[in-house]
């Protein structure tokens, strides 16, 4: 039964940051989502210092909040200071990051926060953590019932809102010259990947969540001339991966986030060696 | 030569825009007439896609106003058609050419609507339009540039608008792509629409519009071709590039260029 849990969790996030990172990397902004899921780093901080506990709504809007600030803060940077948006991205997520090492060791005694937890997940103690209804029912473990609503909320954006998201991550000038707005997409996908990213960080933590956001689209594009067909893709990707990663984790006796990530680059490799369409060796080429 | 005419579909006005604090567009002034097929031309970095960029209202402006039907873009803006230049965008993007136009129906359809059948009608339509029917289906990287280019413009046919604005669709196209262009143009003006292309060719300039607006910073000439298009207005507009220079008033000279086709012959 914790094998299913596990890897229940780890499925749902994997499809959620799989999802979004479809529309990071075909944005260029796969560096933008990196960034979002270090900074947010003090947001969490600040959200266990103030409800005093390890409350997911305070979290979840905490770090809402520093991701959007990191979002506005690259911008601003970019077109106020005229410095390369490659150096904003590095100056303002490490500058935000370290605030929030600085103030988690600082205030260790004070917050019930592992830093180690933070930055690399334990989705290991998932089955433990478990919602139990005030008559004592058990609802089975925490972080699926978040990551599920999380991966609810973003399945109804997508599909409530495609043709905005594609439009405005093709052709972002014409867009505009329709009248759609682009800055409020940008911000409402960049507030998902927040979202997604903080709600993601107790099982797969700060860091390995980026190979989530990354790989698999990454692995989707390589295989397809399709979008839809793209996010189908991530989101399988992503099952796989999970899977994969829980068993080989079980069976090095290892990180199972670690090895998530690790199977996610090695699916990459094989797309990027093996891929039909775009792969380096034409093995599987279709003939003209 | 500045010519403003009456009741124009397009009036820019005052409109100075400046890109770091130097100024790129300097008070431009113009009307432009309607059913006209209008060449805006100047060397590079005179500021030709910087004004309809602007017109578009895609960049901010220090000064003036546009109008277009004498309305506020925002009150027309299901009537006006932007095509932005092929570089622009990423042709490696996971999508099909009937994908691509159909986007032109995305402002028709409304915010969170779904295409509906009666769009996708009119995107084959001009698909088959622009000669790519066969295409439909193809991911965008496997076309050529050419057919690119012709995926924009049938993106742009598929708004169904009055006034179009056109970035260098004539860039890095073949020469037949050129040719089945500029029919499509003419087309368009014979069933009254505006079109306002962004060119640098000078010798296919002559041919192909008939309202000429020529930009260097500031607006140089913006009439008639046969008005627009004298050695001394080129001269104004090209400065000191000389050999460019000679080229142009010996064609001028010889007046080997054909003037404005009449219109509905």
């Amino acid at each position: 039964m914790d094998a299913f849990w596990t890897i229940l969790a780890a499925s749902l996030t994997a499809v959620s940051c799989g999802l979004l990172g479809c529309y990071l990397v075909l944005r260029k902004m796969a560096m933008v989502g990196d960034a979002i899921s270090h900074s947010i780093l003090p947001g969490i901080f600040f959200a266990f210092w103030l409800s005093g506990g390890r409350n997911t709504l305070a979290m979840l809007i905490g770090a809402g909040l520093l991701g959007l600030l990191t979002t506005f803060l690259i911008e601003f940077f970019h077109k106020k200071a005229q410095i390369q948006s490659d150096a904003v991205i590095g100056i303002t997520f490490t500058s935000l990051f370290a605030l929030g090492v600085v103030l988690i060791t600082a205030f260790a005694e004070q917050v019930d926060l592992d830093q180690d937890c933070v930055l690399y997940g334990e989705i290991a103690y998932v089955p433990l953590d478990l919602w139990l209804s005030e008559s004592g029912l058990n609802l089975g473990p925490r972080v699926v019932w978040i990551m599920g609503s999380i991966l609810v909320l973003i399945v109804l954006g997508i599909g409530i809102a495609y043709k905005e998201l594609f439009l405005t991550t093709f052709d972002p000038p014409f867009a505009a010259a329709l009248g759609f707005s682009v800055t409020l997409w940008h911000y409402v996908l960049m507030g998902a990947v927040s979202l997604t990213t903080v709600a993601a960080f107790e099982s797969v933590g700060a860091i390995l969540v980026v190979a989530l956001m990354i790989v698999p689209p990454a692995t989707a594009y390589l295989l397809t001339f399709d979008f839809r067909r793209m996010l189908f893709l991530s989101a399988f990707i992503g099952v796989m991966v999970s899977f994969s990663g829980y068993y080989l984790a079980k069976w090095l006796d290892g990180s199972i986030a670690g090895a998530m990530a690790t199977m996610s680059g090695l699916f990459f490799v094989l797309a990027m060696l093996f891929s039909p369409i775009r792969g380096v060796l034409p093995i599987f080429k279709p003939k003209e | 030569m500045i010519i403003q005419v009456p009741n124009p579909i397009l009036e820019v006005h005052n409109l100075t825009v400046s890109y770091h604090r130097k100024p790129v567009l300097w008070d431009i002034d113009l009307t432009i007439p309607s059913g006209s097929l209008v060449g805006i031309i100047g060397p590079n970095g005179a500021g030709k896609s910087t004004l309809i960029k602007s017109i578009m209202g895609l960049l901010p402006t220090q000064s003036g106003f546009v109008k277009i039907f004498d309305k506020e873009l925002d009150q027309v803006r299901d009537r006006v058609s932007y095509v932005p230049q092929r570089e622009s965008v990423d042709w490696d993007f996971p999508a099909s050419a009937l994908e691509v136009v159909l986007m032109g129906r995305y402002g028709k359809v409304g915010l969170f609507r779904r295409v509906r059948d009666s769009d996708r009608q009119i995107a084959l339509e001009c698909l088959r339009k622009v000669g790519l029917e066969a295409f439909q289906n193809r991911q965008i990287s496997q076309l050529s540039g050419g057919q690119q280019q012709r995926v924009f413009l049938a993106r742009a046919l598929a708004q169904k608008a009055d006034l179009y604005f056109m970035d260098e669709p004539f860039v890095g196209v073949d020469a037949a792509t050129e040719t089945a262009i500029i029919e499509i143009l003419r087309q368009m003006r014979q069933e009254g629409k505006t079109v306002l292309v962004v060119h640098h060719d000078l010798q296919s300039a002559a041919q192909y519009f008939d309202w000429i607006i020529l930009l260097n910073m500031r607006l140089v000439a913006s009439a008639p071709t046969e008005k627009a298009f004298t050695a001394e207005l080129l001269q104004a507009t090209y400065g000191g590039k000389l050999t460019l220079l000679a080229e142009i008033s010996d064609l001028v000279s010889k007046g080997d260029y054909p003037l404005r086709e009449k219109r509905g012959v």
